[in-house]
């Protein structure tokens, strides 16, 4: 399929899900899809570096709370739409992967994996610090009660999470099925080798890292008027690092589908053990099933099924 | 009165620093020699902690002498560890993406384990010595801090006295440089590994206790001290012992100095940003090896 | 062979490199010109690898030049050498695991193609490039396969036709033969032998002897970091300083 037609389908796939969603009358599943589609942006983004370039991001939440917070400066100063948060959000975020990328990817895969987790948490000490958006009271936001032509503003919030899942999921089959791809595929295989055979290595980690940090502050954008009151524990929770590389190990790092296929199945069990029992245990269940995946059946969800068309990157 | 406030804070935090080296010299084995990122063992030092709570609550055992009574137990859980890590990583050679996914789902067991077991509460321990102060002059110098730091320096060097003399030791000096001569002396270098990590675990029991005495522990305080002791043994050049003290006196002091001169809130970007920064510009640490 | 005196295709001046203490590379200094062929020996840990991996770029080196083909190397990344006409294969096989053989000689096309004379290949070049390189390695059969089901042998094979793809002006071959049989050691080198007809320079890095000795014009030989000879095969064979350096070999 053409790379084309797949944007066409995947927006297509947008509207119509949007449609069917309005036939429920019930509110919560649009605050629960959001979550759901969120994760879908993060594990899609995590993917890119992780699964395609072979390079383990862990602080997704400095990434996606750069989106966040950004978005609570403009809401403080003047308030613009959101499409214009996602903008800035996903441009602070790309240029914060770009220099993380700059810093650390010249070093062996574990020392950025490591400078990454670093770099988490100097974001959320500096916001922790800084009065502006709240320091560590945190900050509320208030959410309009309603948007023009979708009528409640959570069934806006989630179109929009919606649409920035169609449009992760249609960059990374893109980029999957690109000479790009293919040089993200040789350096995940073999660096060394790839570079040797010509393959501008460095360059293609930067891009990786950058797209893979703008679409993570993409996702961040809305979370204020999601939640109404944003802290840095919660911004900077490390649910999201956990979920962000759990989903694509579990679903499958070898294509776009694998991270879908792992937002949805963990973001549905997270959803409803939160409703159902403790949350700390659903955390658990997260982590174990991390851990299981990675030791057993590390092709994911896609390699069971389907295991002689799974890739297996090492 | 600055003088005296910078002498406070430079002398506390060398004796923060040693025992930030007792955290550390784990990492130091598993990551420094053996190459394994292991990103739970803070949880690990934090699970000793608890595991010391119970000991000096329920039978007031001094918490130093709870850990030791512990070691053997980590040096199991160390052991098994490992070789569900060989099992499933080094053996076909997948240790660089997967055995940090690995260990990082560990961290997080370990720590929501802990939740759920004690909750989020603070814990501390009783110990004749953690209450009383020292005084030298214009320099304060709480017993509570320098007693973990004084073990820490005990710890290692009784560690570094292991590496030089014993044969397991020089076995594990020699797996970290060069496995292949290893098994050309017909020594199994993955026996070497497992006693390795096991021992670089067995450590975490006594930085617990070594934690719990120092300050409250509540179940995510690890990860305050992820960045900590990366820091701590990539600054130290990987696995030299004596590197990684200076690291960790360094980082310490330049700790101690932020929170009394900018406040306390700032100092965990203190060891992160040197972290990020070392790695930026100095990889093979401040002594470290190319 | 033009009766010009053109500059040396590879001009190596002083190269040294060291890993901490330990000197892996001493002065070397060497010269190849165009369309020569080059074997290059010497004991194990004598630097040879060191020496490929430095000329290549994956390492760099500490001291002295490279310059190739009239251009200073000094700093340049590897892939920037590998575009500029030098490249080398691995002496233990890195394919690219994920990805089919013949997907594995797409990588070097795909991204040193256009900057070898400026053409742009169309898949349907890709294509028959591709089907080239492995009937030249006999590989043609296996084009769907993965590494993984490869011999050994074969992922030597794909590892110098993937060298090949990027249609360097210079190949070095890294150790390409050890395990393998007679008649397999013959191919190679009349794969070699091939290659260099139709204009690549090769330098071959070998241990097996009779390989080195059929298939260089010159030979090379580096003891300890230190190059000890650089000459016609009979004679830098019959050097007592290369003799000593193999004891009796």
């Amino acid at each position: 399929m053409k790379n084309g037609t797949f944007w066409l389908l995947t927006a297509l796939a947008v509207i119509a899900i949007f449609a069917a969603s309005r036939l429920l009358t019930n509110d919560y599943y649009f605050f629960a899809g959001y979550v759901v589609l969120q994760y879908v942006v993060l594990a899609t983004a995590w993917n890119i570096l992780g699964g395609y370039t072979g390079y383990i991001n862990f602080g997704t939440a400095g990434f996606f709370a750069i989106g966040a917070y950004a978005s609570v400066v403009l809401h403080q100063l003047w308030g613009p739409p959101i499409p214009v948060l996602i903008l800035v959000g996903g441009v602070l975020s790309g240029l914060v992967g770009l220099g993380m990328g700059v810093l650390t990817l010249r070093l062996k895969g574990v020392f950025f994996a490591i400078g990454t987790l670093a770099l988490a948490i100097v974001v959320q000490t500096l916001v922790t610090n800084w009065d502006f958006v709240g320091g560590s009271r945190g900050v509320y936001i208030i959410r309009p009660a309603t948007a023009p032509f979708f009528g409640s503003y959570i069934h806006y919030l989630f179109f929009v999470m919606l649409a920035l899942a169609g449009l992760a999921v249609a960059i990374a089959r893109s980029i999957e099925h690109s000479t790009l791809g293919f040089g993200l595929a040789a350096v995940r295989d073999e660096e060394q080798a790839a570079e040797a055979a010509g393959v501008p290595t460095l360059k293609l980690k930067l891009i990786s890292t950058t797209i893979s940090g703008a679409l993570m502050g993409m996702a961040g954008a809305p979370l204020p008027y999601y939640v109404t009151y944003l802290d840095p524990s919660s911004g900077f929770n490390l649910a999201y690092a956990v979920n962000a590389i759990a989903m694509p190990l579990v679903g499958g790092m070898t294509s776009w589908i694998g991270p879908v296929l792992g937002a949805v199945f963990l973001g549905i069990i997270q959803q409803a053990a939160t409703v159902m029992i403790e949350s700390s245990l659903n955390l658990l269940l997260v982590g174990v099933l991390l851990v299981l995946f990675v030791v057993a059946a590390p092709n994911g969800l896609i390699g069971l099924w389907r295991p002689r068309r799974a890739r297996a990157p090492s | 009165m600055f003088a005296d406030l910078l002498l406070n804070a430079i002398v506390s935090g060398i004796v923060l620093g040693g025992f930030y080296a007792a955290v550390s010299v784990g990492l130091a084995i598993s990551f420094g020699m053996l190459d394994i990122g292991n990103l739970a063992h803070p949880a690990f030092v934090v699970l000793g902690s608890f595991c010391v709570y119970v000991l000096n609550q329920r039978w007031g055992i001094d918490p130093i002498l709870a850990s030791l009574l512990m070691t053997p137990l980590f040096f199991a859980l160390g052991a098994a560890l490992y070789e569900i890590y060989y099992f499933s990583f080094e053996r076909r050679g997948e240790e660089g993406l997967r055995g940090l996914a690995f260990f990082f789902g560990i961290l997080f067991i370990t720590e929501v384990a802990l939740i759920l077991g004690f909750g989020v509460d603070y814990r501390f321990v009783q110990a004749p010595y953690i209450d009383a102060t020292m005084h030298f002059g214009d320099i304060d110098l709480a017993w509570r801090t320098l007693v973990p730091c004084l073990c820490a320096f005990a710890m290692i060097g009784a560690l570094q006295l292991f590496m030089s003399k014993t044969y397991i030791g020089r076995a594990i000096l020699a797996v970290s440089q060069d496995s292949l001569a290893l098994r050309l002396m017909a020594i199994n270098p993955s026996r070497v590994k497992l006693i390795a990590f096991a021992l670089s675990i067995a450590t975490a029991a006594i930085a617990g206790a070594l934690l719990i005495i120092i300050q409250p522990v509540e179940p995510s305080i690890g990860r305050d001290y992820i960045g900590r002791v990366f820091a701590i043994v990539v600054l130290g050049g990987m696995g030299s012992f004596p590197g990684m003290l200076a690291a960790a006196i360094l980082l310490g002091v330049a700790e101690s100095l932020t929170a009394t001169f900018y406040g306390p809130s700032w100092a965990p970007a203190v060891s992160f940003g040197i972290l990020l920064l070392t790695l930026a510009f100095r990889p093979a640490g401040i002594l470290g090896r190319t | 062979m033009s009766p010009v005196m053109s500059a040396p295709l590879l001009q190596v001046a002083g190269l040294g490199k060291r890993f901490g203490g330990f000197v892996a590379l001493d002065n070397i200094s060497l010269d190849i010109k165009e369309g020569e062929r080059v074997g290059l020996i010497g004991p194990n840990g004598s630097g040879k690898s060191t020496l490929v991996n430095c000329l290549s770029g994956t390492q760099r080196h500490d001291a002295g030049s490279v310059r190739f083909d009239g251009q200073s190397f000094d700093g340049l990344p590897a892939y920037r050498r590998t575009r500029l006409g030098l490249a080398r294969s691995f002496q233990l096989p890195k394919p690219f695991r994920s990805l089919t053989v013949v997907q594995n000689l797409h990588v070097p096309l795909l991204f040193t193609a256009k900057h070898r004379g400026g053409a742009h290949l169309s898949s349907a070049d890709i294509d028959a490039r591709c089907e080239e390189l492995l009937r030249m390695v006999a590989l043609d059969g296996k084009a769907k396969a993965r590494p993984r089901d490869l011999t050994q042998i074969e992922m030597r094979k794909l590892e110098l036709a993937r060298a090949m793809a990027a249609a360097p002006k210079l190949l070095i071959a890294d150790e390409a033969m050890a395990g393998l049989s007679h008649s397999e050691i013959d191919d190679i080198i009349a794969l070699l032998m091939k290659l260099n007809a139709a204009g690549v320079t090769v330098v071959l890095i070998e241990h097996i002897m009779r390989a080195v000795m059929s298939f260089s014009e010159r030979l090379i030989c580096l003891v300890a970091g230190k190059k000890i000879a650089d000459g016609a095969p009979q004679e830098v064979v019959r050097n007592p300083d290369v003799e000593r350096a193999y004891l009796g070999e």
